[in-house]
């Protein structure tokens, strides 16, 4: 039946969200205040589970579930209180589910003896747990089971209303038919049967997982029986035209797709394609004869409108909001904190920032380290915490933002903080040069610096494969930076910028030594073509008064065309730039027009070049370079460079 | 495509070999390395980078480098008329353009027709060439152009720094 493995495909997403769902609301459960509903939904997505891999035959999944849903059942009857031991448990249940889970998606041997001892240790946990807080309640191991069938006969609503006939026979036929069916569908051949019969399947379909089946509708099991016979002759079409339309319970999912991420960044690639296209078009459109000029420029405005929102359309497809990396650190947090003894609280804000899926990707495994290192180094253990006054609990605060063309992700403790000293010792230690002059936020830095040993580092627990140095380059290989902000006692801050999207950019098109470059708007501060009274000379080399402030320059056509710097500065343009650390201008030739331009890597056929950040096609289909602000800054002159640090007025003599 | 590729490094059975023209010599590369000839265009140039270098140039969508072998071993005259020729490579899943003065022939050899490379008066070091090859009372300088281009002489790739 090959149209099983289609549905087994829908199993596996759906197993492996239910399995997701679970171990977010178990990291959520509040072992003081339970919530039931959660509770529900934890039990609802085990049994779902536990249903769906009964009927596709993943009998190591099964068997686990079912031990699990028992455990939860008990919990939210409230005849079984969750401690935290039991979550854990319950947690590591879950990860072995997705490891079963996996093999079976990938059609690996399961490993039988894994499966057996957690649900040996699950069932130990339960028992435990049942003798030693219920003794005195009439509840008996096997009730449990009752207690289940009757409620799932309440919730679902797919049992006939006397839980109490229920109650014998589900317990029986628990094991093998889940209790989905009643007596009259065990007397078909169930392993057929299920899911193919339409009006059997929807009694069984209390489970929202299956996906395959309507499930709105749950007409008496009587009626279900009846029909069952000549259900039989049509159950391949039924299953089909029920596949194609989801179940009711997952209609609000159903407004999005899975795609394959190939296709999207085939997509974006296409797209800036047509940018390029479209902007040939153009330059191809001022050249046209007169008697079609006019319709040719109104079609061209319309195609430039259109492609630019196909543009933005292609590029928001990308975007994810950021809570696809945050939701994995809660567990994280918890069972580094278990690890560690120490108790930590994460908070996280901003989670619904959108954020470019490379990023999302890609930034994950930065900020892991980050926050290992501020469980493992800032927040200090519970005693000393008390000892200095702080609550017992520390506070680790994940938060993402969007600010302008950014995206500012944080990461704050209320631990020790960085201590200034031992940074120091720690580099000198290991010849790392220090930096001059020696601020806070300069020796914060040193930690990032390679060779600055992780394994014996500031608070002296090792055991981390990868080195800070690590982080600050995978960061800064997405075009983002890292910022320390630390105060002793008080604790850390890690502040990552990142851009929103690595495809795009809005830039300022300048010509130098007759080739364009391309200036990234977000640093220009102003273009201005400079005045006699504006250009000062500090040993033979020009700076500018502008805006009240010397601004030193860097003369594009010398610095990146290997070509003769402008001798006449009143006859150049200058383009006033800024970035988080200097400011400064570019000696250009003119202004060729603003537009936003499609990144392409320099690095991908050849290497990085210093002072450019990437290369893109104009719409004549030449090259252009994208400057690197940033990095420009090597180009000011050393000593104008110095001056300026010093003393940014004083000096000036001429 | 591999398995090819591995052939040229290691055992050299018979393969094809593209020809062309630097100066006076006539060189030949694997043929597999080669994904198009096409026209010389001027090139986007790159700050700070060696002369022969010429800079980068937009091949579909694609930013590629342009090198000039001719100013990199000084052989001929580094000239661009309407005749020159860039050979586009596909090197270590990169592409790099070499300009060459023209292109003349896909030639077969078996391994045995080349005959290593004498170790002098080859303007490229040994460690680039596979051997020299004869046909028609013409000599031709086969290139191991894989090892050339990846090479840190060139430069082009960033691995030698990372």
């Amino acid at each position: 039946m090959d149209n099983l493995n289609q549905f087994n495909e829908v199993f596996f997403e759906e197993a492996q969200e239910h399995l997701e769902t679970m171990e977010t609301l178990l990291l959520a459960y509040d072992i003081d205040a339970p919530d039931i509903e959660d509770l529900n939904s934890v039990f609802r997505a085990a049994h779902s589970i536990k249903g769906g891999s009964g009927i596709f035959g993943f009998t190591a999944m099964t068997g686990l579930t079912h031990v699990m849903e028992n455990m939860l059942d008990a919990a939210r009857n409230q005849t079984l209180r969750l401690n935290s031991n039991l979550i854990t448990v319950l947690l590591e249940t879950v990860d072995v589910l997705k490891d079963v889970l996996d093999s079976y998606r990938e059609e690996n041997e399961i490993d039988w003896p894994m499966v057996e001892a957690a649900q040996a240790t699950l069932e130990q946990a339960h028992a435990n747990v049942m003798s030693t807080t219920k003794p005195d309640q009439e509840t008996t191991e096997p009730q449990p089971n009752s207690a289940q069938e009757a409620q799932e006969a309440q919730d679902f609503g797919f049992f006939d209303d006397e839980p109490e006939t229920n109650q014998v026979v589900s317990v029986s036929q628990e094991d093998d038919s889940f209790g989905f069916f009643d007596e009259e569908t065990a007397s078909v051949d169930t392993e057929e049967g299920f899911g193919f019969f339409e009006d059997v399947t929807e009694t069984g379909v209390e489970d929202p997982s299956f996906g395959l089946f309507e499930s709105e509708t749950s007409p008496p099991v009587v009626d279900a029986s009846e029909k069952s016979p000549q259900e039989t002759v049509k159950s391949e079409s039924a299953v089909v035209k029920k596949a194609s339309k989801t179940g009711a319970e997952t209609k609000t999912e159903a407004t999005s797709i899975r795609v394959d991420t190939l296709k999207i960044d085939k997509l974006v690639n296409l797209v800036g394609e047509l940018v390029i296209t479209q902007s040939m078009l153009n330059l191809i459109g001022n050249d046209v004869q007169d008697s079609v000029m006019e319709k040719m420029q109104g079609a061209l405005a319309e195609l430039e409108r259109n492609t630019r929102e196909i543009q933005e359309a292609v590029m928001s497809v990308r975007m994810l909001p950021i809570s696809f990396v945050f939701n994995r650190f809660p567990r994280l947090v918890r069972d580094l904190s278990v690890k560690l003894d120490k108790k930590i609280d994460l908070v996280i804000e901003g989670a619904a920032t959108e954020i470019d899926k490379n990023l999302v990707e890609k930034i994950s495994d930065p900020l892991t380290h980050l926050i290992r290192n501020s469980i493992d180094h800032g927040i200090e253990a519970p005693e000393q915490r008390l000892a200095k006054g702080k609550n017992e609990t520390g506070t680790v605060i994940l938060s993402a933002a969007q600010k302008g063309g950014e995206i500012v992700i944080s990461i704050s403790d209320d631990g020790a903080g960085l201590n200034r000293e031992r940074i120091l010792n720690k580099a000198l230690e290991n010849g790392i040069s220090l930096p001059e002059p020696l601020t806070d936020e300069a020796i914060w830095q040193l930690i990032f610096a390679p060779g600055f040993s992780t394994a014996a580092e500031v608070t002296d627990v090792s055991g981390r494969g990868v080195g800070m140095d690590v982080v600050k380059r995978n960061i800064e290989a997405l075009g983002g930076r890292v910022e320390i902000f630390s105060v002793p006692g008080m604790g850390a801050t890690f502040q990552i910028n990142l851009p929103l999207t690595l495809a795009i950019v809005d830039g300022m098109c300048v010509e130098a030594s007759d080739q364009v470059f391309v200036i990234p708007l977000v640093n220009i501060v102003e273009s201005i073509q400079p005045t006699k009274a504006q250009i000062k000379i500090i040993k033979n080399n020009p700076i500018l008064w502008v805006r009240e402030e010397y601004w030193p320059l860097v003369d594009i056509a010398q610095s990146l065309a290997n070509d003769q710097a402008h001798s006449d500065l009143e006859k150049a343009i200058v383009v006033l730039v800024e970035t988080a650390k200097s400011r400064f201008g570019l000696i250009v030739d003119g202004l060729v027009g603003q537009q936003q331009v499609v990144i392409k890597s320099l690095e991908r056929h050849f290497r990085r070049v210093e002072g450019v950040a990437g290369a893109t096609i104009m719409g004549d289909g030449s090259v252009a370079l994208i400057l690197d602000v940033e990095s420009l800054t090597q180009f000011i002159q050393a000593d104008i460079k110095g001056g300026m640090a010093h003393d940014s007025s004083a000096a000036i003599e001429f | 495509m591999t398995a090819v590729q591995q052939s040229s490094s290691s055992t050299m059975l018979a393969q094809e070999f593209l020809t062309f023209v630097l100066g006076d010599e006539t060189y030949g590369l694997d043929i597999m390395t080669v994904k198009e000839i096409r026209g010389y265009e001027s090139a986007t140039k790159i700050a700070n980078a060696p002369s022969y270098i010429k800079g980068v140039i937009n091949l579909r969508g694609d930013i590629v480098p342009i090198i000039d072998l001719r100013i990199k071993f000084g052989i001929g005259e580094a000239t661009y008329n309407e005749w020159t020729i860039v050979i586009m490579l596909n090197v270590k899943d990169r592409i790099v353009g070499i300009v060459v003065d023209s292109v003349s022939d896909v030639m077969n050899f078996d391994a045995e027709d080349i005959r290593p490379a004498p170790e002098f008066g080859v303007t490229f070091d040994s460690r680039y060439l596979h051997g020299l090859a004869s046909m028609d009372e013409q000599m031709i300088i086969i290139v191991d152009i894989e090892e050339l281009i990846s090479s840190d002489e060139l430069g082009l790739f960033d691995t030698a720094h990372a």
